[in-house]
């Protein structure tokens, strides 16, 4: 019996998993309770089973999170067994930066690329296991599954190291990292037949549902609390393709409420998954540009 | 768009320059196949008026330059991945630029193709580039080719060009099975669907064919290199690593490879392709590296190989030089010897070479400083595809392919000796080391090494004093002074030294030795702390204002060239033994000192 892609790329995930934890000295793996991060994580037990994965979870917090995927984030922790490490920029904390007064791209710059970085130099983590995945945007594409930064957490797109068959070279000098996508061959359709494979518990707000809602700038951001200072919120039947801070993720109006209607929504799709993703539309080659800074 | 990931998996290299028209071809392949949304549509089409090379139409080439240096410049920097799917399939396009670093970034993402789209111009037919692709992608193990004929609306769908490219391409396919389609990626004919344009050919689509491509699965016995050991509590003991071939399934009878001990299955099944956790009936010795495969048909092991290279750094090649070699989830020390030949890719023809440089590809002679499980490449690209990793560097600098085992180290095995070190300097009284002197030519090794052998000497010492110049008069007569070379006069000297180590003498070897890499390779030749490494210091000015022998001054003069100090490099040691200042220090003293480090040394 041939084996399924989903079955390939499950067990080259896993060989990636193990490559890292074989490579590096003190590996972590960046959750943020989304989609994609409960995929990883559920590969990451299923890689190391029946011992725990050895490393634990870091989420870079930005306290604009929505409620629910705080309430997961603990929950998966928890039931992984595994240490969740929560980092929240002292910096950013003390400056009270926002994504409602300070804008979009200075509150990821501060709390999520700065933040990551102080996060990794603070508990000397040499390898960031991170859900990315090539299909998502365009400077993703060309990434390595083992991706060099420099002791400055750099990322330089012209000078990676060649990534032949399943061999990946993690040799480093100390200070330097490594930020590895075991995630890197999946697409966002993959993800979700996955989900639907293993049974895998995805944060609720993926699933349709009536919630209260505002319209903003011609996007829907959802109501998560009185933070947004918004005045009446219309309820709307809604659920979000990618989740992050809830003023800067965009939901759409769907039915969708099941892990089948959301692929059977995906395969009709025509609109693409970081639609919603505010920040990578401040400018022209953001992602790129963020992730040269530092941004995983 | 995919089938509730049921469906098998098919990894492609898409190989051609943006003038054969890849770029628009994958981006047509996306679009057609229902990956390119809306919103990334209405970007394209106003991208497309701005950058595009179309005129007014969509430029879909332009859906694929992901870097803003490439769209800048309008080229492609490496190899990016694309991903699209049919009700059939689901496609993992490696797109490989065609020009900038080809053979490197060709070669990258042919390693995980199974089969290769090669682009033509249908204009311009089988081009010297076309043969490039080719061979390379030919060399990485693909056996399926499809040509792509691509701009046939240029030639009015001509049947009679499209057969004679078709014919010119099947004399430089090689042993490749080729399938040619006409298409055209501008107007979608015969991409996604078939083209009326044509009605000459009653082949199938581009997508047709790739979704119905047989690819032969990994054939084989069952192999799992073994990535790690799982040990949660102490009755368990998991082996955790991917199946590259055959299959697996409890109380089967399996050989742990080097060490050659067998046992059996008692927990964990799979097949290849799958990342599964192992456990073995008997407690035997199997950790990260070690191989777990069929006792009945098990890999070879070996330590000698001829191997094809793909060179992939700046930097080149450094015959007789230590390289990290990465192999399944195994890595050792390995030397490459001088190349046999380099490969011209373009006309399959041999050149002679004495190094490899960026892009080259050859062949060559490898050994490890230990034994590897191993499978020739074209039986096992898991087992017999290999990477070299600078260790100074920590840089990928090679790509390897095993042909074979070299039969010297299957059918030469070491000749156990019954005198051994041990006897033979118990029988002179003394411990066998090597006092390695370091350091600029004039800094005074020659001067002070030839005192502590008299002093040895007079002392009842079993001694040999080995010279750079001297032994360039005799063995390495054949060396000269480029950075191979160099690597080359001390890896001799280091087994000369070794061997004399091993009849019981104290050696002295006095050599400029100017790189770590090398100087590291001879201690770890010998057992530890028999090697003692002295820097002779000196500043460059002073070495050059004594010049014993008129070197500095050819050298500055240019008569000299690759002169250590002036146009060559030394590296000096980081934790020598001993470091004498020679500007401060007379020899006697610096004499004195070693000697009496030695004799510390022999108890």
């Amino acid at each position: 019996m041939a084996l399924t892609h989903l079955d390939r790329l499950e067990g080259e995930s896993i060989h990636i998993f193990r490559e890292v934890a074989a490579q590096a000295e003190r590996p972590v793996l960046l959750y943020s309770a989304g989609k994609d991060s409960s995929v990883l994580l559920h590969l990451a037990r299923k890689a190391f089973f029946p011992a725990p994965p050895p490393f634990p979870l870091l989420h870079v917090d930005t306290g604009w999170k929505f409620a629910a995927m705080y309430a997961l984030r603990d929950r998966a922790a928890a039931d992984a067994g595994m240490e969740l490490i929560v980092h929240r920029n002292p910096e950013a904390e003390r400056l009270g930066i926002n994504p409602l007064d300070h804008g979009s791209e200075l509150h990821t710059r501060i709390w999520k690329t700065e933040g990551l970085k102080q996060a990794l130099d603070l508990h000397r983590f040499d390898a960031a296991i991170g859900g990315a995945r090539r299909d998502e945007e365009k400077s993703r594409a060309k990434e390595r599954i083992f991706s060099f930064r420099s002791a400055h957490h750099r990322w330089d797109p012209k000078n990676q190291r060649p990534e032949l068959w399943r061999l990946y070279n993690a040799r480093k000098a100390p200070g330097e990292s490594f930020r590895a996508f075991p995630l890197s061959d999946w697409t966002e359709l993959d993800v979700w037949e996955y989900v639907a494979r293993e049974g895998i518990e995805v944060c609720d707000l993926y699933f349709a549902a009536p919630r209260p809602t505002v319209e903003q700038g011609g996007a829907i951001l959802m109501v998560d609390d009185e933070r947004l200072g918004v005045g009446d919120a219309a309820v709307r039947t809604i659920r979000f393709r990618t989740l992050g801070c809830y003023p800067l993720s965009g939901a759409i109006e769907s039915k969708a409420a099941s892990v089948e209607d959301i692929i059977a929504e995906l395969r009709a799709a025509r609109t693409s998954e970081r639609q919603g993703r505010m920040i990578d539309f401040d400018s022209g080659a953001s992602m790129e540009a963020k992730k040269q800074e530092g941004y995983f | 768009m995919g089938d509730g990931g049921t469906t098998p998996l098919l990894r492609f290299i898409a190989c051609g320059s943006v003038d054969d028209g890849k770029s628009t071809l994958i981006g047509r392949l996306l679009h057609d196949c229902g990956e390119v949304p809306d919103d990334q549509l209405a970007a394209l089409e106003s991208d497309s008026r701005r950058f595009g090379t179309q005129g007014s139409a969509v430029d879909f080439a332009l859906l694929l330059d992901g870097l803003s240096a490439e769209r800048e410049q309008g080229i492609t920097i490496d190899v990016a991945y694309r991903y699209f799917a049919t009700a059939k399939r689901r496609f993992i396009v490696a797109d490989a630029p065609g020009h900038e670093q080809y053979t490197r970034n060709m070669a990258t993402g042919a390693s995980t193709a199974e089969l290769a789209v090669i682009l033509v111009d249908a204009t311009k037919g089988v081009l010297p580039q076309t043969r490039r692709h080719s061979a390379i992608v030919a060399l990485m193990g693909i056996r399926h080719v499809v040509l792509a004929v691509n701009k046939m609306d240029l030639v009015d769908w001509s049947e009679a060009q499209f057969q004679k490219i078709e014919a010119d391409y099947r004399g430089v396919a090689g042993e490749m099975a080729v399938t040619a389609i006409p298409v055209s990626a501008l107007g979608g004919d015969n991409v996604a669907a078939r083209s009326a344009a044509a009605p000459w050919y009653d082949g199938p689509s581009l997508v047709e064919h790739l979704e119905a491509a047989e690819i032969a699965p990994t054939s084989g016995a069952f192999r799992m290199p073994v990535q790690l050991v799982a040990r949660p509590n102490r009755d368990f003991r998991g082996f955790q690593g991917l199946i590259v071939s055959g299959q697996v399934a409890p109380g089967e009878e399996v050989v742990v490879l080097p060490s050659g001990r067998r046992t059996r299955i008692s927990e964990g099944r799979g097949e290849a392709g799958q990342s599964v956790t192992l456990t073995l009936a008997d407690q035997v010795d199997c950790s990260r590296g070690d191989v777990i495969a069929s006792a009945e048909a098990p890999p070879e092991v070996a330590d000698q190989f001829e191997a094809t290279i793909v060179w992939l750094a700046e930097e080149e090649m450094l015959p007789g030089r230590q390289y990290l070699l990465r192999i399944g989830a195994d890595s050792a020390r390995a030397t490459l010897a001088q190349p046999k030949y380099r490969i011209d890719v373009e006309s399959g023809e041999h050149l002679a070479a004495r190094t490899f440089g960026l892009n080259d590809i050859g062949i060559a002679n490898l050994s490890t400083d230990k034994p590897i499980v191993f499978e020739p490449y074209e039986k096992s690209r898991d087992l017999g595809g290999f990477i070299l990793v600078d260790r100074t560097s920590n840089a990928t600098v090679a790509a390897g392919m095993i042909r074979f085992a070299l039969r010297r180290s299957a059918n030469v095995q070491w000749q156990a000796i019954d005198v051994t070190r041990e006897a033979r300097s118990e029988l002179l009284g003394q411990r066998p080391k090597l006092i390695w002197f370091t350091g600029l030519s004039g800094a005074g090794k020659s001067t002070i090494a030839n005192l502590v052998e008299k002093r040895l000497h007079a002392m009842g010492r079993n001694t040999f004093l080995l010279d750079g110049d001297n032994l360039r008069h005799g063995l390495n007569r054949d060396l000269g002074f480029t950075d191979a070379d160099r690597v080359e006069n001390i890896r001799r000297a280091g087994e000369v030294a070794k061997l004399m180590t091993e009849a019981g003498l104290i050696v002295l070897a006095a050599f400029i030795s100017p790189f770590r890499a090398e100087r590291d390779m001879v201690r770890r030749m010998l057992p530890q702390g028999d090697f003692i490494e002295v820097h002779v210091d000196v500043p460059l000015a002073e070495a050059e204002r004594r010049d014993p022998k008129g070197l500095y001054a050819k050298a500055r003069a240019g008569e000299l060239p690759n002169f250590t100090g002036i146009d060559s490099a030394y590296e000096p040691p980081e934790a020598p033994e001993l470091r004498i200042d020679t500007a401060v220090t007379p020899a006697e003293e610096a004499a004195e000192a070693i000697v009496r480090f030695l004799l510390s040394t022999q108890g």
